[in-house]
């Protein structure tokens, strides 16, 4: 199977989520330049972090625009797993795949640091090998994490369980003290009503091999490889 | 173009703390926001405001923080 990552001037991260599906998982990993209008015939895409076009403007707001956009659309609507991390979760959002938008962190400090997120929910393509309820221990680094959306969106997210992770302390619970940068029900991220969307702002690329301090990022990319091969491919980009 | 007024505004909120500290009490509240200036070529002063705002609904402003208002020069 095949992962896309796709690379946006200013993506800084996408080596490290080309890193962790080729030399860790052993899979077939291709970038493809945003410019691109083919995703290759990719089984899972992925929108890696950074700062795409610098964060001019907001987050995301520009890369949003990008030819590659259109055919990540098409794929994540046909029901291809897409997985938005931190920048590729900004984008997401802006590209209105997921719903919401990222403020400030709430100190208006950059964040780099680990934090622990709790696995909310099992039942995505990177969720699907983690038990609920499992803590991951993972690295963030963004200024602008600040998950906001309105009451009747957060109230859907809830009740479809659609909050995919969950910042929180050591026992799991999703303390104030925990939530690293102010997000509304300590969302670290979410998924779309179709589940096959997920975007989080932790990096489990920079966590796949105990060296980087923790491995517990790699159950989001066997998942998806679990996913895509168990299923066979959920859809493979064509365009 | 300004977050809206439900939403929190940690940068306006700093501002505002930093005025206070300054003896600025009567300072009850400061909102952040950006400001773009558009040069347009237009036939009218309303083909431009609906130039202004389609610009700003797509790409400008994103309608889920922000709110925006538009003010035409000629």
């Amino acid at each position: 199977m095949k992962f896309a990552v796709v690379v946006f001037p200013g993506s800084n991260c996408d080596h490290d989520a080309y890193h962790a599906a080729k030399h860790v998982l052993g899979q077939e990993a291709e970038f493809v330049w945003h410019k691109e209008t083919s995703l290759g015939g990719a089984d899972v895409v992925i929108l890696p972090g950074g700062f795409s076009h610098g964060d001019y403007l907001r987050t995301g707001a520009i890369a949003r625009f990008s030819p590659v956009m259109t055919s990540v659309t098409e794929f994540a609507r046909a029901g291809g797993p897409v997985l938005g991390i931190c920048n590729g979760f900004q984008i997401l959002l802006e590209a209105g795949l997921l719903p919401g938008a990222m403020l400030r962190n709430r100190d208006l400090k950059f964040h780099c640091e680990h934090v622990r997120v709790r696995v909310e929910q099992a039942n995505t393509p990177f969720t699907s090998g983690a038990a609920v309820g499992r803590i991951l221990s993972l690295p963030i680094a963004h200024g602008e994490g600040n998950y906001f959306a309105d009451p009747e969106t957060i109230q859907l997210l809830e009740s479809t369980g659609r909050i995919v992770f969950r910042y929180c302390d050591e026992n799991g619970t999703p303390t104030d003290a925990a939530n690293p940068n102010g997000a509304m029900n300590n969302i670290a991220g979410i998924c779309n009503d179709a589940r096959n969307v997920v975007g989080l702002m932790p990096h489990p690329e920079r966590a796949c091999e105990r060296v980087l301090g923790s491995a517990d990022g790699l159950v989001l990319f066997e998942s998806a490889v679990s996913a895509v091969t168990a299923h066979g491919a959920l859809h493979t980009a064509t365009a | 173009m300004t977050l809206k007024p439900s939403v929190f505004d940690p940068q306006g909120q700093t501002i505002t703390d930093a005025l206070h500290s300054m003896g600025y009490g009567g300072v009850s509240d400061v909102r952040q926001g950006k400001y773009f200036e558009l040069e347009l070529q237009s036939g009218s002063p309303d083909q431009a405001k609906s130039l202004a705002a389609e610009v700003a609904d797509k790409l400008l402003a994103n309608p889920v923080i922000e709110s925006y208002r538009i003010e035409v020069e000629q």
